[in-house]
């Protein structure tokens, strides 16, 4: 038993708690596929450590009678079981963490059970841990699962495996059964890379999660078994990963700034260590400085070291904010806007190639979008397979890139700033996880073609300032109409103005695209981008468009500038606009042949807060342009 | 190369999620109920912005039936600390006299502290609240997330509740929306009072045992804590040398018969003890899944 120091608790509380306070720390995750013994296995562990309580005990027997499988047997697994309705349907569906300790070591176990959701949960779980137990059905032997449990796991980026060969007992703790399955599984690792140099080590253990053996101490049951006991091995496992011994980096959570005496950088080290005197970088700036103190609560330290919660002051006033990150100054972090990452989504509304989402990576939050898989991996086959998008548990190898260069390191090499989180811009859920393997252009390697010619030389020789007027609305509620007024009265009023039409713009610039989300998405880009070309040469740009999705007319909004935007809301009820029909669309749309129809059988988002809204039942076209114009005076755009 | 110690990476990651919480919203607070979790939280945020004050207020709770230690020990910490703190009474149970004894737990608990948190939270309009939650604490907890979504109406929805990767937190909320924050979510129960020790935290004086006035009902031990005491015929108030694992509404909050007069003793006891420490916290006795409902509904 490795409480073996329990006794001090009573003969002197006080060295105890001087062994307690000196232990270290692993956070572990259990794998295993449904019935392999996960509950059973927690249960255990918390039992053998003496977390069960009393009362605990009481509510368990109470427990096992009513749900237990173990007939009037103690079922340990009901202690780790999880939410009621969960308990009803006799699954648990989420990620749950539980505690316990030894004299040696406290442990955080990341439990992710369930079938449906397992790869996200099982990710989640993964991300925080060090090592992970995989464990096998003695009975069953390597299957598919394993397979799945040994990618994931790798892929997270865990050094260690532990592979808990369970149910012993049902093979009569056979020494062939369990070898059988040990040289199985290293076959099958060393094919997918585990367990060779650099590699994740692995070690096997047998035993019985019910019965107890090998979980503490060595079984009477296994004598051919010469190895450590799985708590022991817990216990001893060497901690630290690579980025612990690599450069230093501290993502800048919060400047810390009390007075004007003291400007500290708040944040925690994600890799290696820092001393007073070090020199470092900032970036993305790339600026230089040393550090003058760690300053923390509990006075300055001689060495800051991964893992630590600082604050660095620094010997110079350089340009750092939230989202910076401090490197090693002779090993920085490389700086990109676009990578090839895994992806692994998280949601059940399909991943969008080209919509914007939200990256967020260490303290960096940046616009991310995301290009269609260049090919997804059967997490059982570990096959890839081509795919257009990825669903809820699919993984992916993509292209993405951020709105603006960001300080990264491989996630190999360094998790916290290698793994990212993916944001929805409109519900702020986080649909998905990217882990990056390296950078496809690299910032210093992007050299903007020096224009001497300025936006602002441009729009003084004509006299105006540049405009995207974007009309937004539902066909046939009279955009093209109203544009068509609005481009003469502006010409008339001696402004460059150009007219960008949804429809003919589909019979050129995007005649490759049809009506899917995807495409529809890819139409608005080329739009926006087209009109920002314009925007940049001076002209009033009339654009005249459905695009029925708020979050494509943020993104318009967003690339061509706050101030360079105007959205028009070309409201029209869509029994007004079906009564138009000035095209015979939407009679084609109702007898089915035109699909994903919007205000049909695809959604119109309208716009919350537009520029300007014309209420086309009320207003004529000819007002309604005059209103346009007026908006723009007040934009300042015309005089 | 040395290793961080438990405490030690505890104590980091509690730093970490405070500055991610307060650099991610606009108006956060930190919820402060006087006990000892509440006290370590303190502390951490002391450390964690350290020069600096820590920049958010303190928001208690309160019910006005909190034993008069926790009222002192509370004043005499916001003096000690210089943070603002705002103390929150629902009106509506101070109109109707809302008493653990005319009105029962269930009730009294619910109109003070549950729907009187949603008052406070929506009067000043915060956006992100530090509690002092642990997942050690009980069964659902151990899912909870460190950064908790609540909806407008400050419900806890389990679809709305988003993966928590790495040391990376989505703290985005829409308007009306606000996060629960629990930098104590990885820490145990010993962890809290080991760290108590080797910081020396102040803390109650209730933790530690004393002779204390006492009534005994339904076995267990109340402590006589005012004259608002509502004696049941035949009680009369004795002196026990008793301590208090958990604080909270004198009435409703049992005490344990100790000799624990020092930190190293109370946690001697701890570990030595057979029940857990919600044992003496009444609100939880009725069903294993009651904790879960009661989040549900907004109660932390
Ligand atoms: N005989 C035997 N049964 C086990 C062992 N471990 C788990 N079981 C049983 O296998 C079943 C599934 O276990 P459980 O822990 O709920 O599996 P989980 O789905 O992986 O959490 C239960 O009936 C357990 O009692 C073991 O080592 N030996």
């Amino acid at each position: 038993m490795s409480n073996v120091r329990e006794d001090l608790i009573v003969t002197d509380i006080d060295a105890y708690l001087d062994i307690h306070e000196h232990k270290s720390l692993l956070r572990f995750i259990t794998c295993g596929s449904v019935d392999d013994g996960k509950s059973t296995l927690i249960g255990r562990l918390l039992y053998e450590t003496h977390l069960v309580f009393e009362d605990h005990l009481t509510a368990l027997e109470a427990d096992s009678k009513r749900f237990g499988t173990q007939g009037a047997e103690l079922d340990l697994a009901l202690l780790v079981d999880g939410l009621a309705a969960e308990r009803e349907q006799g699954i648990t569906i989420d990620v749950a963490y539980r505690f316990f300790s030894t004299e040696r070591r406290k442990f955080i176990v990341a439990d992710t059970p369930g079938h449906e959701q397992y790869t996200r949960n099982m990710v989640t779980g993964a991300s925080t841990a060090e090592l992970a137990v995989i464990l096998i059905d003695a009975r069953k032997g390597v299957i598919t699962q394993t397979r799945r449990h040994s990618f994931l796991v790798s892929l997270l980026g865990i050094r260690k495996i532990v592979v808990a060969i369970n149910k012993l007992d049902l093979v009569d703790y056979s020494e062939d059964v369990f070898e059988q399955i040990q040289s199985d599984y290293r076959t099958f690792a060393a094919e997918i890379g585990l367990g060779t140099a650099g590699q994740p080590e692995i070690v096997c253990i047998p035993i019985s999660a019910l019965r107890g053996d090998n979980i503490t101490e060595p079984s009477a049951n296994t004598p051919w078994y010469a190895g450590p006991s799985l708590i022991e091995h817990l216990e001893t496992v060497e901690i630290g990963d690579n980025a612990a011994n690599g450069p230093f980096r501290m993502p800048v959570q919060w400047v810390n700034r009390p007075d004007s005496d003291f400007r500290g950088f708040s944040g925690t080290i994600v890799g290696g260590s820092i001393r007073p005197g070090d020199m470092v970088r900032a970036l993305p700036s790339g600026t230089t400085s040393t550090v003058a103190r760690i300053s923390t609560f509990d006075g300055d330290l001689d060495e800051g070291i991964a893992g630590q919660s600082v604050t660095l002051v620094l010997a110079d006033e350089i340009d750092v904010s939230r989202g910076s990150v401090l490197c090693a100054a002779d090993e920085p972090a490389e700086i990109a806007d676009q990578f090839e990452a895994h992806i692994v989504w998280m949601h059940e509304k399909l991943m969008q190639p080209g919509r914007q989402y939200f990256l967020k990576l260490g303290t960096v939050t940046a616009g991310l979008t995301i290009s269609p898989p260049k090919y997804k991996v059967d997490v059982n086959t570990l096959e890839h397979l081509a795919a257009r998008t990825l669903a809820l548990n699919e993984i992916g190898v993509c292209t993405i890139s951020t709105d603006r260069p960001i300080p990264f390191d491989s996630y190999t090499s360094n998790r916290d700033m290698g793994g990212f989180i993916i944001i929805d811009r409109l519900s702020n859920a986080t649909v998905g996880a990217g882990l990056i393997h390296f950078a496809l252009r690299r910032s210093t390697n992007v050299h903007w073609q020096a224009v001497d010619v300025t936006p602002e030389a441009r729009s003084a020789l004509k006299g105006h300032q540049p405009v995207v007027v974007w009309l937004t609305g539902l066909s046939g509620a009279g955009k093209s109409t109203i544009a068509n007024q609005l481009e003469q009265r502006l010409h008339a009023l001696g402004a460059h103005t150009f007219l960008l039409d949804g429809d003919n713009v589909r019979h050129g610039l995007n005649r490759d695209l049809g009506f899917t989300e995807a495409d529809r998405i890819e139409n608005v880009r080329r739009v926006v981008e087209v009109s920002r070309l314009m925007a940049d040469a001076g002209l009033i740009v009339l654009v005249s468009f459905i695009s029925p999705f708020r979050a494509e007319r943020q993104l318009a909004r967003e690339l061509i500038g706050e101030g360079r935007f105007c959205e028009v809301f070309v409201d029209a009820p869509i029994e007004v606009a079906e009564a138009r029909d000035p095209k015979g669309l939407y009679a084609k749309a109702r007898s089915g042949l035109l699909p994903n129809f919007t205000g049909v059988d695809s959604p119109y988002e309208a716009p919350d807060d537009p520029e300007i809204r014309i209420d086309t039942i009320a207003t004529s076209p000819g007002e309604a342009s005059e209103a346009i114009v007026a908006q723009l005076r007040a934009m300042n755009i015309i005089s | 190369m040395r290793t961080l110690t438990h405490l030690e990476r505890l104590e980091a990651e509690s730093i970490h999620i405070m500055r991610e919480a307060v650099s991610e919203s606009e108006r956060p607070v930190m919820l402060y109920s006087v006990g000892k979790d509440s006290a370590t939280m303190l502390h951490l945020a002391r450390k964690a912005f350290h020069p600096s004050p820590p920049p958010f207020p303190l928001l208690h709770v309160d019910t006005t039936w909190k034993f008069q230690a926790m009222y002192e020990f509370r004043e005499k910490m916001v003096a000690e600390v210089g943070m603002e703190l705002l103390v929150y009474q629902n009106p509506e149970c101070i109109e109707l006299g809302i008493n653990p004894f005319d009105h029962g737990s269930a009730m009294h608990t619910d109109m003070w502290k549950t729907e009187g948190l949603k008052q406070a939270l929506d009067l000043y309009g915060f956006d992100a609240a530090f509690g002092g939650a642990r997942r050690d604490e009980e069964k659902s907890r151990a899912k909870e997330r460190i950064f908790s979504l609540r909806s407008a109406q400050h419900r806890w929805d389990p679809k709305l509740q988003r993966p928590e990767l790495w040391r990376t937190y989505n703290a985005r909320t829409a308007p009306g929306e606000s996060i629960r924050v629990f930098p104590l979510s990885n820490w145990t129960e010993l962890d809290v009072w080991q760290y108590i020790h080797r910081e020396g935290i102040p803390i109650v004086p209730l933790y530690f045992a004393e002779s204390r006035p006492v009534v005994e009902r339904n076995g267990t031990l109340i402590m006589v804590d005012d004259d608002r005491m509502q004696l049941e015929s035949g009680e009369v108030p004795m002196m026990r040398k008793v301590r208090f694992r958990t604080l909270g509404c004198y009435p409703l909050t049992g005490a344990i018969e100790s000799e624990a007069g020092t930190l190293p003793e109370i946690i001697q006891e701890m570990l030595l003890a057979t029940t857990s420490e919600r044992q003496g916290r009444m609100i939880d006795f009725d069903s294993s899944a009651s904790m879960e409902k009661k989040k549900q509904e907004g109660y932390f």
